[in-house]
């Protein structure tokens, strides 16, 4: 599926002068109340999806629910204003009567057929009080496609009021699990980052753990324990295609991709040492890159792929550590109390996500790639595995409940709007793709 | 001495029975065992004198006998087919080295069998960590087998990490058993 925009729609440019604006860092006490009413259509045309009277409605309600899981926005229920919208009202709101209703944001628009049986959603934004227009873009579509124009306006809003970059218009990849703990069934699954679209990869017949996207979010990266031989994998989403990276004779696992795409990173244990080594997927050509004793796993790439954060216990416990991309120049980051394990490096390169052990409880954590600044977001029986939305803002993870169920969850960065993810089954060893191109 | 991993493994596999004949040497130890399966008449050969009955016999059930060279054998011999560990460690304590002696033993036995050692850990730890400590606990059973002179060629090792605990369950007693290497043999035939 292709969005473009159209040099017809698109922009003209927002006035510079955006009066709100949603301070991200803080935390927020106040979401700002927004009003999101049903995108309209100059005539309904039935599309494959619906007609674009329908799709109107169902746009404008996944934008709200983008924005309102982000913790920053408090969608006004439809139901709490009157004001009707025409297709003059788009481009001209009726300001008084959303302030009213105290609406400050107002997120209007329009959905209309395309001659080829797509549809154009018109995403148009602003600040009620100031009267002032904010955004304003137009995305083609498929109709089926309908869910994505949605995402993007919803990141375009986003972004113009927090001054960050998006990630509504993303995807999870995650293992989906069922069954007693002792014969657990996983499948490899994925689903746009509002829990729709969910789809299972994999039929379960095999165990299999930590998918992570490559950067071009065509393939994934796990581990599967096909023909009990635990080893890392590549998925191919458009085919289907499976495929083992090697035939090692020993457990390989924990993979993730290099920022370009060209390489994994994953550990592989020989005779009970664990170490870590990069293969270069075009030759498969393989380099080890620790060699200390112990356990060395869970590397992740800084964005720039010039540095790869791990965690290693050749200190005598689980910490992380930081070398080159070569392997040289390791360096312990982590010396606060507990163990610190999994770390993964934000894609805006600032910070280090990781999970923390001690006192018989996992939390989430940060610190910056020096090590410093380490901050706790979340606390429970098993909070583990985090993974970090493309604009490096949200942080999701999987928490198992003591004896009971593990599931995803979301937690802001700045500890704030701690939110379960819900899935069809349990879910666990979450990965956040990047923006979607 | 093998009282008590006898006990960890009828809790750990109730699923397999064990006749009488393989346990006769613990018979002290019936109370601790599943319950018996009824006797399996058919596919031993007739005994003499016990078909007289004039009831209906319901059908037999076959169960695992305790054969010499059998998987059931194995286990009964070494006290248990499995080895626990210490949180997040991979060190044999006593108990765990008298254990694998005795299942070298009975692999000197028989030369031809191979196993499986599967490393597993408690879910007190992350993923990944967790599937290179398996594989320590693993690595750590066959080495004390291959120096009791279990054949390398023999042996091979996979770690589950704790993606299969023998028991479910967030407390010391389901940990202290799913911290543990599993010996799993394969008898050709």
């Amino acid at each position: 599926m292709r969005i473009i925009v159209p040099a017809a729609i698109a922009l003209l440019a927002a006035p510079a002068s955006a009066v709100i604006r949603v301070d991200i860092n803080s935390g927020i006490a106040q979401p700002l109340p927004i009003a999101v009413p049903g995108f309209v259509t100059a005539a309904p045309v039935a599309t494959e999806a619906g007609t674009t009277a329908e799709l109107g409605n169902k746009v404008a309600q996944v934008i709200a629910n983008d924005l309102k899981s982000s913790g920053l926005f408090r969608p006004l229920d439809p139901a709490a204003y009157t004001t009707s919208v025409s297709v003059a009202d788009v481009t001209a709101p009726q300001f008084a009567s959303w302030r009213t209703v105290a609406a400050q944001a107002l997120v209007t628009g329009t959905v209309s057929a395309n001659p080829d049986g797509g549809i154009t959603v018109g995403c148009y934004a602003y600040d009620v009080f100031s009267a002032a227009e904010l955004a304003r873009q137009g995305f083609v579509t498929t109709a089926a496609g309908w869910r994505r124009a949605a995402h993007k306006c919803a990141d375009l809003v986003y972004s113009r009021l927090t001054g960050e970059t998006g990630y509504f218009d993303s995807r999870i990849v995650y293992v989906s699990e069922t069954g007693p703990k002792t014969r657990r069934i996983k499948r490899l699954a994925v689903m746009d980052q509002d829990g729709a679209g969910h789809r299972f990869l994999t039929s379960g017949q095999n165990l299999v753990l930590t998918p992570r996207f490559a950067p071009g979010q065509q393939t994934i990266t796990y581990m599967s324990f096909e023909g009990n031989r635990p080893r890392v994998w590549l998925y191919t989403l458009g085919s289907g295609r499976q495929q083992a990276i090697g035939d090692f004779p020993n457990m390989s696992f924990a993979p993730r991709f290099s920022p370009d795409g060209a390489s994994l990173v994953f550990s592989m244990s020989v005779g009970g040492n664990t170490d870590i080594y990069r293969m270069e997927l075009a030759t498969r050509r393989l380099t080890r890159l620790t060699t200390e004793p112990g356990i060395d796993t869970a590397p992740s790439y800084a964005p720039d792929g010039s540095r790869i954060v791990f965690e290693s216990d050749r200190g005598g416990t689980q910490q992380l550590y930081v070398m080159n991309a070569d392997g040289g120049g390791q360096q312990r980051i982590s010396f606060g109390e507990g163990r610190h394990a999994t770390p993964v490096w934000s894609p805006r390169g600032d910070l280090i996500a990781f999970t923390r052990l001690g006192g018989g409880r996992f939390s989430i954590g940060v610190m910056k790639p020096d090590g410093s600044g380490e901050r706790l977001l979340t606390n429970a029986y098993q909070d583990e595995g985090p993974t970090w939305s493309p604009n490096g803002r949200v942080i999701m993870f999987f928490r198992s409940a003591r004896g009971g169920k593990v599931d995803l969850w979301s937690v802001d960065l700045s500890g704030q709007n701690e939110r379960a993810i819900p899935t069809p089954l349990e879910g666990s060893d979450p990965a956040w793709s990047p923006l979607l191109p | 001495m093998s009282q008590r991993p006898v006990l960890k493994r009828s809790l750990l596999l109730p699923g397999i029975a064990m006749l009488a004949l393989g346990i006769s040497a613990c018979a002290t130890k019936k109370k601790d065992l599943p319950p018996p399966p009824p006797a399996t008449t058919a596919p031993v050969a007739p005994s003499s004198g016990s078909t007289s009955s004039n009831s209906v016999p319901p059908p037999a059930t076959v169960g695992n006998a305790n054969v010499p060279g059998s998987v059931a054998d194995f286990v009964a011999q070494s006290g248990a087919d499995h080895v626990l560990f210490g949180y997040d460690s991979y060190e044999l304590d006593d108990e765990a080295r008298a254990i694998l002696g005795k299942q070298a033993e009975w692999l000197a036995r028989y030369p031809n069998v191979r196993i499986t050692v599967e490393g597993h850990a408690d879910e007190r730890g992350t993923r990944e960590y967790n599937l290179a400590l398996g594989d320590r606990r693993a690595t750590a059973a066959k080495n004390f087998l291959a120096a009791q002179g279990v054949g390398p060629a023999r042996m091979s090792t996979i770690s589950y990490g704790k993606e299969r605990p023998a028991v479910d369950g967030s407390d010391e007693a389901a940990w202290a058993q799913n911290r543990r290497a599993v010996t799993v043999v394969a008898v050709a035939g």
